[in-house]
């Protein structure tokens, strides 16, 4: 069984790394571009029977900075 | 007098911090290894180094903060003894829940090494009992990711209880109120991104930071 876990940042939390993406595509001559946000992607490789609230507190204690991440789970079959 | 001073993989200011420590207390301190699950009996005083912990995986001081020997500098903080986070130890005591807060990625996007102006904000805790109110001085700092964040709440409560020691006179990062060094409630951990212990000797080219030590190691043994 495998899971995608996206790691964001929450809204108002500034992120340096999504505005140089934007400035770059910018500079490619890519208009139209609104706002950039750049975030994680971490790919589990689990058990099988692992259950949801394992995989959330995985993310909840190391994954995810709660702070100023946001996570969302995905599994995958 | 026990000091230690943690170190992790990829910490490169712990021997910097022994060495303001040793000429504070007058005892070299316990380097303490990350997979270290017991620290010496009694110990006084804990510092957590700067560097790039784990090469800063994950996030900066993510994976230090899950280290078996946090867990053991937690207990002892929550004890009473005193913890000193700089930089990187910053991170790491905000990532382990000892201070609030997160350190977000400089708000201009670079890397910022230089000294740094910076205003005494409290005066009256045990890390910053040598300076004034409001004192001008000046740390260098050198960091990727020193831009202070926590939500308005934890901002108000932080001014309001004088847990803000520090703040830059320029704001060098994004940090939000210009935070440059929180005390956690009971004052017995403070987190802070510049770095004291570079400039504690003449040959340092300056020495803003001895008192920081001087001051700690004498109101501890006051103390005792």
């Amino acid at each position: 069984m495998k899971a995608r876990i996206f790691v964001t940042l929450k809204g108002g939390v500034l992120d340096p790394q999504g505005k140089a993406i934007h400035h770059a595509l910018e500079g490619l001559g890519f208009g139209g571009v609104n706002d950039v946000r750049a975030g994680k992607l971490i790919e589990l490789d689990l058990a099988d029977g692992t259950s949801d609230e394992d995989i959330d507190a995985m993310c909840r204690k190391l994954l995810a900075n709660t702070v100023i991440e946001n996570y969302r789970i995905e599994k995958v079959a | 007098m026990k000091s230690a001073v943690i170190v992790f993989p990829g910490s490169n200011c712990d021997r910097d911090l022994a060495v303001a420590f040793e000429a504070a207390t007058g005892t070299k301190p316990a380097m303490i290894w990350h997979r270290d699950t017991d620290l010496p009996d009694d110990i006084d005083l804990i510092g957590v180094p700067g560097g790039f912990s784990y090469g800063d995986y994950l996030r900066s001081g993510a994976m230090a903060a899950r280290s078996p020997v946090m867990q053991a500098v937690a207990k002892a903080a929550d004890r009473g003894a005193f913890v000193l986070g700089i930089c990187n130890g910053f991170q790491v005591l905000t990532e382990s829940g000892l201070l609030p807060g997160a350190l977000l990625r400089n708000a201009g996007g670079n890397f910022v090494c230089r000294d740094v102006a910076l205003t005494v904000e409290n005066a009256q805790s045990a890390f910053t009992s040598r300076y004034e109110a409001g004192e001008a001085i000046s740390y260098p700092v050198a960091h990727h990711d020193g831009n202070y964040f926590a939500d308005d709440a934890t901002l108000d409560r932080l001014e309001g209880e004088g847990r803000v020691a520090l703040r830059y006179a320029e704001n060098v990062n994004g940090s939000a109120r210009n935070i440059a060094g929180i005390l956690n409630e009971a004052g017995n951990v403070l987190g802070m991104m510049p770095h004291p212990e570079r400039v504690i000797e003449a040959a340092h080219g300056a020495t803003d930071g001895k008192r920081l030590f001087d001051g700690l190691v004498a109101g501890l043994l006051a103390k005792a």
